[in-house]
């Protein structure tokens, strides 16, 4: 499980996370909801490992390890996965080879073998037809010119094959018409799994619909200032952030 | 004033300096104080050539400035591939030689052009007299891959008739100056002339890729694309001149150059030069010098990569663009063979 403890995270001068403690027991899945600016991405960059996000004060422990004092490949052969909130595009790079290097390389980590060709070409068919991508697409180099909505089913399908253990989905909901939110959506429930924690950040409630949350927390200036069942995300939507932006103040 | 006059008169002072414009970012006067001793005779490298995995019908090797042929002509017919292989075993003391390459009308060759090294701080001057007849083809993969303290000064000219096609791509990892000038006279009337360049650069390694080329008449085609990393205090010099004379109307020519500084100690200088005298031209320049993407490495990293690997891959991309026109099979794949492996040093 993830387990994060009075985390203070600042870039440069400015402290953006100021104790922040939340639990993701393994099998779970935990909604973070919360206003602009309030530090989402922040928080999922400092689990990943960003550089320039320092952690000034606190822990973050997967399975009792702590994950802070790993560089960011470490942290993904560990089994941190983060779905950006906005991927990044990689020029001259096949999205195949992009994932076939990583696949490789987290299997080396964990001083597995590396995957035959064959097989490795087979679960990318799999996971390609599963989120309807069209697999000529994972011919051309990851991301470059592909829609924003293209680009996060991209990061679902290499979710599904790198078979994280800790998935963290950054608003992986913004961008994908209603088709996609659905099929997406089922790409993410297939992977639930008892030894799987899940921390799916959102702003709409239409994505909780599809991923029912165990939890649901919001996350304000910085820190966690409510935290219940599924009803709160219902709440939220009704009433917005007011109340905790007072609250955190 | 050039190297051959300065070593005739045994003058160091003819040497091109900084002071001259076209070695503005190559002080060879700077590197060669006194005009070195001739280099002795050395015996054949025993090692494979590089780039072995070319197969070539022919052979000339160059050793120490002693060349086995004048020169070569390419007979009209059947592709051929010519090997040409300078090689240098020397200490301290300067060698120097000269080639012609005559392409015969209708001609088709490839030239797998390779300057190795053994010994250390010599100085090497090489240069090539290249002749196409209209209609001939001619590939031209240059290696340049010398050790650290050589200094070598390479340079070609080259002349095309109508309809005839160049090609030519130089892949160099610096020395401690290192040179490789083409100049080349476009006829037009369908010619075309593509001039490529890749330079890997580390340590305090200098390379210096600098092109000269003329279109005297029009309907001529030139494509020119040269790519560089540089790490450590290395330092990267291109200068690209296309020149399109008065009358060279339609004239059609590209020219690009884009580097990556790989760490802050590292220098790029880079002169591109369009000067056109026709109408009706369309020309264009691109030059960019910039880093690896932090955000980029990141994102690969997040996803299990070791930063030497992620760096590896983007640097791959980054210079495959000009591996890929390399259009000789053989020698493409052997090119990207060899910059891996060179990769692995930059990452
Ligand atoms: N590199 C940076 N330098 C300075 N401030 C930064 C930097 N990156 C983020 N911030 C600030 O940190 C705060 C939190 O940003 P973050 O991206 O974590 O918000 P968020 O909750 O993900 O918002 P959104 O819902 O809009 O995605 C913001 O005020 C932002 O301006
Ligand atoms: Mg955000």
């Amino acid at each position: 499980m993830l387990s994060i403890e009075n985390l203070h995270v600042s870039i440069g001068d400015k402290e953006i996370i100021k104790g922040l403690s939340l639990q993701v027991p393994a099998g779970e899945v935990h909604a973070v909801m919360g206003p602009n600016g309030a530090g989402k991405s922040t928080l999922s960059y400092t689990l990943a490992g960003r550089a320039g996000y320092e952690v000034t004060e606190g822990m973050a422990t997967l399975d009792g390890e702590d994950l802070l004092a790993l560089e960011p490949n470490e942290r993904a052969a560990k089994g941190v996965f983060l779905s950006f909130q906005y991927p990044l595009e990689i020029p001259g790079v096949p999205t195949l080879t992009f994932i076939r290097a990583a696949l490789n390389a987290q299997r080396k980590a964990r001083g597995e073998g590396e995957v035959s060709a064959p097989a490795f070409l087979k679960l990318a068919r799999e996971a390609a037809g599963k989120l309807k991508i069209d697999f000529d697409m994972l011919k051309r180099p990851l991301n470059v010119g592909f829609s924003g909505g293209e680009k996060k089913r991209m990061e679902i399908l290499q979710m599904a094959m790198l078979s994280p253990r800790l998935l963290i989905l950054d608003e992986t909901d913004s961008g994908l018409d209603i088709d996609a939110l659905r099929i997406v959506s089922e790409g993410v429930n297939a992977m639930r799994s008892p030894d799987r924690s899940m921390l799916v950040i959102t702003h709409y409630q239409r994505l909780l619909d599809y991923i029912k949350p165990d939890r649901v927390h919001v996350l304000a200036s910085g820190r966690i200032v409510a935290s219940g069942g599924p009803e709160l995300a219902l709440e939220l939507e009704a009433k917005g952030y007011d109340q905790y932006a007072k609250a955190a103040a | 004033m050039s190297l051959m006059q300065a070593i005739k008169a045994r003058d160091a002072s003819l040497l091109p300096s900084r002071r001259d414009e076209a070695w503005r970012y190559s002080d060879l006067r700077a590197a060669i104080r006194e005009i070195p001793g001739a280099s002795p005779e050395a015996s054949r490298p025993t090692g494979p050539p590089p780039l072995v995995d070319v197969e070539a019908d022919h052979e000339i090797l160059v050793l120490n400035g002693r060349a086995e042929a004048k020169g070569f002509l390419a007979v009209a017919g059947a592709p051929i591939t010519l090997r040409l292989r300078i090689v240098s075993d020397a200490e301290h003391t300067l060698h120097q030689s000269a080639l012609t390459l005559d392409l015969e009308p209708g001609a088709d060759l490839t030239l797998i052009e390779t300057y190795e090294g053994q010994g250390s701080a010599y100085v090497s001057g090489f240069s090539l007299a290249i002749s196409l007849g209209a209609g001939a083809r001619l590939e031209r993969i240059v290696l340049v891959d010398e050790p650290a303290d050589a200094i070598s000064i390479s340079r070609s000219e080259i002349e095309l008739q109508p309809g005839a096609r160049l090609a030519q791509t130089v892949v160099c990892s610096g020395a401690r100056l290192q040179r490789h000038e083409t100049e080349v006279r476009h006829p037009g009337g369908g010619a075309d002339v593509r001039l490529d360049g890749l330079y890997l650069l580390d340590g305090k390694r200098h390379a210096d890729l600098t092109t000269v080329l003329a279109h005297t008449a029009p309907d001529g085609t030139t494509r020119q694309l040269t790519k560089g990393l540089a790490k450590d205090q290395a330092r990267g010099v291109f200068q690209g001149r296309i020149l399109v004379e008065e009358g060279a109307d339609r004239t059609d020519a590209r020219m690009g150059h884009h580097a990556l500084l790989l760490n802050d100690g590292a220098e790029i200088d880079a002169k591109p030069e369009l000067e056109i005298y026709a109408d009706e031209v369309s020309c264009a320049h691109g030059n960019t010098v910039g880093s690896l993407d932090d955000a980029a490495l990141f994102y690969m990293r997040s996803r299990g990569l070791p930063e030497a690997e992620a760096r590896a891959l983007l640097m791959q991309a980054f210079v495959g663009e000009v591996v890929d026109r390399i259009e000789h099979d053989g020698a493409r794949a052997a090119v990207q063979a060899w910059v891996a492996r060179r990769l692995e040093a930059l990452a």
